[in-house]
């Protein structure tokens, strides 16, 4: 068991939230069973700090809670009026800068995109749609790749570099046409060594990457978010909260 | 070309166009040619909506599909949703559904009789049927029938609620559900369920009843106009059970002539087009299906529940069946060929639903655990069901990767096409040529579009096939130069 000492806490919307040496903002938070809304952040793999959800105000400066170590002492607000307000341009631009055509989509439901909408009561897209085109890769026997649906979180790329140890996944291009690409010589997943087993596989927070044959299977009612907001749930391989 | 299609000299005539037909599902119009006296020159029913699913679905995975298709339609997509897995049934393999993955859809698809008929009666109908074709426009509607029969409209709004219900269960929503998957389906129906949903059947069965004795007392009472407004002989076409009863989930095509002949019966759907082509007109976003063996000319059909009904040797419950026997014997078979037939025959189609809700409630297969089945993949598969409007056909076909490489939806409303045409031209010649217009007159066009019940928005796929033809006409009538693109 850690002992927590006293100097190991900061505040986080008024409440004390204790750390371990080490941990960043969003560690701790999650271990105290507190939500700070993120796409790209996962526990078990290296933070990315891309997706500036999870965006906080630490001592008045603005930072990614993801990838900034929590200290002692140190005053950090998260649920402000402003900050949720830029959460929801953000998720606003993720789904008009994508194709996320959620009535048709086997993810719903079980989708973290959707259900951070949800949670930050994103009632419409907002901005001008892109409509961008893009390909899907159905391909492999598998596995659908569906590049309509990536947010260019990179938790594929890290799962199957740092778990699968395969490099299946990078990103390719630059800017706004930066896309999902995977690693063989013709371009098509088929051509690669993903097995429907692989981490890479599970971890994608969008309808993105899927095993094939399997959606719908779930009937609406047992999904993920059918009941529960996000904040509720607990993400696979999130430490346990700890009791202070 | 039909009577009344394509006026021989359209420059000097008048065009009336009613737009939008109201109280139906989509958006057409009506365009009426007519000359300096008001004689009738041409009438035709346009479907002005474009929808592309039949495109924008190729390359998207096949399991996606049911899900996705039933966009098409806000009011039966329970339709689509079970057709396109029909058709899906057979590409993952699945020749036989276990027993609770049948039934369950089974009561899907009857739930969804149920509210889109009681819709379609109580909500869009009944204003013309109980205050008059040429009552007040400012009463004609739901609000006009829930002020002076407020029973009627309750009971209606009730019997949809009860099939929205029945659907929420087996499809996990009450519009655009998820609940059928190729193989089968996603979950079964608690014993819980069964009970809540049992408490209210005998109500719903009994309000059945009285919707049919209220169109079938209006036939009595006023019998020469319901039997002669818009009346036409057809072909008829629909499913039947192998035994010949009315199946509205599953069976083999059955088409006979207007005097009751067979053209063919139980044809296997899986070759559908074999026996049904679809013609293109320049003037149409809908297609106009036809039976290959009688040619474009005399080939177009009937579908939907006055097909259904008359067509069927027996409906397999019991209080719909003396209705169907009453149906079919009322004035010598006069309601078999009118209009607003359609009207009594779906009522009775209502009625078999709630029987038939109440029997599967009753099985304890639709507690089952078995849910979905597979075998060996297969790259093509055709669906057809009876959707509330008629006969509705999916035909997918799929690339070894698992993407839809085409499809071809021949939805209800559009095997109505040519018969909808040929209502509008019959009530047209009845009641407006010669005369003075006024909307009550017009009104008398959409009760006969509206007796079929159409779907505009579900019927018009005509993508990448649509002819292009122009003509220069100069004011006599003369075509002096004439442009033509012919159809693929």
């Amino acid at each position: 068991m850690v002992i927590l000492t006293m100097d190991k806490t900061f505040i986080l919307d008024g409440k004390t939230i204790p750390f371990e040496e080490g941990e960043t903002i969003m560690e701790a938070a999650s271990a105290a069973g507190v939500y700070i809304p993120h796409l790209c952040h996962h526990p078990e793999f290296k933070p990315h700090g891309s997706c500036k959800l999870c965006t906080v105000s630490i001592g008045g400066r603005l930072g990614a809670s993801c990838t900034n170590k929590a200290a002692a002492g140190m005053v950090v607000e998260s649920e402000t009026e402003a900050l949720n307000a830029d959460r929801r341009a953000l998720t606003q631009m993720l789904f008009v800068e994508g194709n996320h055509i959620c009535p048709s989509c086997e993810k719903s439901g079980n989708c973290q995109l959707q259900a951070v909408a949800y949670h930050l009561d994103m009632l419409t897209p907002h901005f001008t749609h892109f409509y961008p085109a893009r390909d899907i890769d159905a391909s492999h026997p598998d596995v659908l790749l569906e590049r309509n649906r990536c947010i260019l979180c990179e938790l594929c790329v890290r799962a199957s570099r740092d778990v699968d140890g395969k490099n299946v996944f990078g990103i390719g291009g630059r800017g706004i046409k930066s896309r999902l690409i995977v690693n063989s010589a013709s371009g098509r997943l088929a051509d690669t060594n993903l097995s429907v087993t692989d981490r890479a596989v599970e971890v994608c927070p969008t309808g993105a990457i899927l095993r094939k044959r399997h959606g719908f299977t779930v009937p609406i009612g047992r999904r993920l978010y059918d009941h529960h907001d996000i904040a509720e749930v607990p993400v696979a391989g999130m430490k346990e909260p700890r009791s202070s | 070309m039909f009577n009344l299609e394509t006026a021989a000299h359209a420059a000097n005539l008048r065009r009336v166009v009613i737009e939008p037909v109201s109280r139906v599902e989509g958006h057409g119009k009506v365009t009426i040619l007519l000359d300096a006296h008001n004689k009738v020159h041409q009438v035709r029913l346009h479907i002005v909506e474009f929808r592309g699913f039949e495109k924008f679905i190729q390359g998207r995975p096949y399991w996606e599909v049911p899900v996705m298709v039933q966009r098409l339609c806000g009011i039966c997509p329970v339709s689509h949703h079970l057709a396109a897995s029909k058709a899906l049934d057979l590409i993952v393999g699945a020749k036989q559904l276990t027993p609770t993955a049948e039934k369950m859809r089974r009561l899907m698809h009857l739930g969804q009789i149920l509210q889109s008929h009681a819709l379609h009666f109580f909500h869009l109908a009944s204003p013309d049927l109980l205050f008059g074709f040429d009552a007040d426009v400012a009463t004609r509607n739901i609000v006009g029938v829930a002020a002076v029969e407020p029973e009627v409209a309750r009971k209606g709004v009730l019997l949809r609620k009860y099939g929205q219900e029945i659907i929420r269960h087996t499809a996990g929503k009450r519009v655009h559900g998820t609940g059928s998957v190729p193989g089968g389906v996603n979950k079964n129906l608690s014993r819980a369920e069964r009970v809540e949903l049992l408490g209210d059947i005998d109500t719903i069965i009994a309000w059945s009843q009285e919707a049919v004795d209220i169109i079938k007392n209006l036939f009595i009472d006023h019998a020469a106009l319901y039997k002669a407004f818009g009346r036409f002989d057809s072909n008829l076409l629909g499913l039947v059970r192998a035994d010949g009863a009315l199946d509205l989930y599953h069976g083999g095509l059955r088409a006979t002539d207007g005097q009751g002949g067979t053209i063919f019966d139980h044809a296997d759907y899986q070759n559908y087009y074999e026996y049904i082509h679809e013609e293109v007109k320049p003037w149409s976003y809908m297609k106009f299906p036809f039976i290959v063996e009688k040619g474009t000319e005399a080939g177009w059909y009937r579908v939907g529940p006055l097909a259904r009904v008359a067509q069927c040797d027996f409906i397999p419950t019991e209080l719909a069946e003396a209705e169907r026997v009453a149906f079919k014997a009322f004035d010598g078979g006069a309601a078999l060929s009118a209009p607003l037939g359609y009207h009594w025959a779906r009522m009775i189609e209502m009625l078999h639903a709630a029987e038939g809700i109440k029997e599967l409630l009753l099985d304890n297969d639709l507690s089952g655990g078995d849910l979905v089945v597979r075998g060996e993949r297969h790259l093509r598969g055709v669906g057809v069901i009876e959707a509330p409007r008629g006969t509705l056909i999916h035909h997918y076909r799929v690339n070894e990767d698992d993407q839809i490489v085409s499809a071809n939806l021949i939805v209800s409303t559009t095997n109505n096409n040519q018969a909808m045409n040929e209502a509008v031209r019959q009530v047209a010649m009845q009641y407006l040529d010669g005369r003075a217009l006024t909307e009550g007159l017009l009104n008398h066009i959409e009760v006969a579009i509206r007796a079929f019940d159409p779907c505009l928005s579900c019927a018009t796929h005509a993508l990448g096939k649509m002819p292009l033809e122009a003509e220069l006409i100069d004011a006599d009538g003369s075509v002096i130069d004439r442009l033509c693109r012919d159809t693929v």
